[in-house]
């Protein structure tokens, strides 16, 4: 996918056929033209592929760590990572999120420098590792919003629900929002209403009753709209992909051996990104996943022909 | 077989066009941020109205509004109170969600860090990093608001402790250890004339001291608040009264006051 292409669809383009494609791609996609898919064999390794877990397992170690980790710090006070997600010290030097640190930047019309050094540092960490991987590998909102969406699934599968997305573009509409907010009221209105930092603080300092909001949310995704506040709300989530665009850390697409059965697309938080690999979209025959990608993994678990994989870029030349 | 066997469990939904969809995903997406974003005034409602007037940490912006504006929420605040006097609003608090506060009768902030810890710790600057001593300090004023309980001025004393068992509050008692504050509900008095606010300031008589009261019983005094009181909540908290007798006015319903009179 083109790189503008991939920050636009983020923005929320529909993906689209792409205008050319390269000789190998069209070699492979003409192999497969007018051939059916041996049905019962796919659908025995997508059976074997959905329990194994092995990315997601370990992603859910991380981001529980990576979060047990503010809280222990405050409760048996090792003070290795102290504060929350919002904004914290890692051994006494400032993190800060950036979406958050502009918000509070834009509202006092200030440029603390403790936050600057936060953010630059965050930032840099995560355009290394992805952008959004901090989405699936550290947000805690995250992790319950994929909690919740395992119980819709089993309600979606029994007919009692359906879906309704909406138009993507919705999210770098209210990032535009919040932010003008910020800069008109002088008050921080996402602060107050952020399920990351409302979650985060509840793990460091104790329940609280903004928990309500947070569940409120959950149930308006488990009910009406599949994962809403990550794919459609989340100006957090949407500071990280734009931090991540050219992350060389990534999902690649191969499409030789790819079956085209689509089982990445029902598990994608983000199944936009996958549009790349229905059959004849893919405008090469390897593939970089767009940057609202949220290396969470799921795909390259449950892929039954390995055509999903994480890459490092360099990573080859380097070694 | 019957041709009835299979039945619809719910009616089937009208097939919708491509443009009937994308119409309807854009109406959702603007009822979402609609609905966001109409939670503005519900956030503003508690600090407008000041329906809860908070006693900031140390160093706190003198403006509420601005304070809670700077204030990014992180609670890197509490963490580094060595008494724990530092507590986070919850979302009742509006704007002011997240944002952090003490309860001086529940715990105040008895300086035992010294250093100011929590004004170290903010990497905002909602807790004003210029500050850097004690008298510097303004969380409120403390103000004796049941005069007629107060021991002092009926000649009562103090026999056991100023608060009783369970109270989990702590305060520094330099002269039993510097270094580590010890639960108020252990320290048993017995004075004939209750002095505890004066007695156990933190700041000491440049900010509250007893002077004798004219027309009380033999022996009674009062305590008087001066302007070196920078509202830390120690008396309040060690008041033997319950209610208590004395306690801290926020500085941002002192500023509501001035602004009231002027």
């Amino acid at each position: 996918m083109s790189f503008f292409g991939g920050v636009l669809e983020m923005l929320g383009r529909a993906p689209k056929r792409p205008a050319s494609r390269t000789d190998q791609a069209e070699i492979l996609h003409g192999r497969k033209r007018g051939k059916g898919l041996d049905v019962a064999r796919l659908l025995e390794e997508i059976a074997a592929a959905k329990k194994v877990h092995h990315w997601r397992n370990i992603r859910w170690a991380v981001l529980i760590s990576v979060n047990l980790l503010f809280t222990l710090s405050f409760w048996v006070d090792i003070q290795i990572l102290e504060g929350s997600l919002t904004a914290s010290r890692f051994l006494g030097f400032h993190l800060a999120d950036p979406y958050s640190s502009a918000l509070v930047m834009l509202a006092t019309a200030s440029v603390p420098v403790n936050l600057v050094i936060g953010s630059v540092t965050i930032a840099l960490f995560w355009a290394l590792l992805g952008g959004r991987t901090f989405c699936s590998w550290a947000c805690p909102y995250h992790l319950l919003a994929e909690w919740g969406e395992a119980i819709r699934n089993r309600l979606e599968a029994r007919g009692l629900l359906v879906d309704h997305p909406m138009h993507r573009g919705v999210r770098p509409a209210l990032f535009v929002a919040f932010a003008a907010l910020a800069l008109l009221t002088g008050h921080t209105l996402f602060l107050t209403l952020n399920p990351i930092g409302i979650v985060s603080r509840a793990m460091v300092y104790g329940l609280s009753m903004a928990l309500l909001w947070v569940v409120a949310l959950l149930a308006f995704e488990v009910l009406y709209a599949r994962r809403a506040w990550c794919r459609y709300a989340c100006p957090i989530g949407l500071t990280y992909g734009l931090l991540g665009v050219a992350a060389p850390f990534r999902v690649v697409y191969h499409l030789e051996a790819c079956a085209h059965e689509g089982e990445c697309r029902k598990v994608c938080e983000v199944p936009h990104v996958l549009d790349l690999t229905i059959k004849g979209r893919a405008a090469d025959a390897h593939v970089d996943v767009g940057p609202d990608c949220t290396r969470c993994g799921l795909c390259v678990d449950i892929c039954p022909t390995d055509s999903l994989t994480y890459e490092v870029k360099g990573l080859d030349r380097l070694l | 077989m019957s041709d009835t066997a299979v039945r619809p469990r719910r009616r089937a939904r009208p097939r919708l066009s491509r443009q009937q969809q994308r119409r309807r995903s854009i109406l959702r997406a603007g009822l979402l941020s609609a609905g966001l974003l109409a939670l503005t005034p519900l956030a503003f409602l508690p600090v407008a109205r000041r329906l809860r007037d908070r006693l900031r940490p140390p160093g706190a912006m003198a403006d509420e509004a601005t304070f809670l504006g700077a204030c990014i929420k992180c609670g890197q605040c509490v963490q580094v109170c060595p008494v724990n006097a530092i507590l986070l609003a919850d979302a009742g608090d509006g704007f002011g969600h997240g944002a952090p506060y003490i309860e001086p009768r529940e715990q105040a902030c008895d300086f035992s860090c010294d250093a100011l810890s929590c004004i170290l710790a903010c990497p905002t600057g909602a807790l004003r990093h210029e500050i850097s001593l004690v008298s510097e300090v303004a969380i409120g004023t403390a103000e004796l608001v049941r005069p007629d309980a107060c021991r002092a001025r009926r000649a009562e004393g103090v026999h056991g402790p100023a608060r009783t068992e369970g109270f989990r509050g702590r305060l520094r008692y330099s002269e039993i250890d510097r270094w580590t504050p010890q639960p108020v509900a252990d320290q048993a008095y017995d004075l004939e004339h209750c002095d505890l606010c004066a007695r156990l300031c933190p700041v000491g008589d440049t900010a509250i001291a007893m002077v004798r009261l004219a027309d009380g019983p033999s022996g009674a005094t009062t305590p008087e608040v001066r302007d070196g009181c920078v509202g830390c909540g120690v008396c309040e908290m060690v008041c033997p009264e319950t209610p208590t007798c004395i306690t801290v006015v926020p500085t941002v319903a002192l500023a509501a006051t001035h602004e009231g009179a002027a």
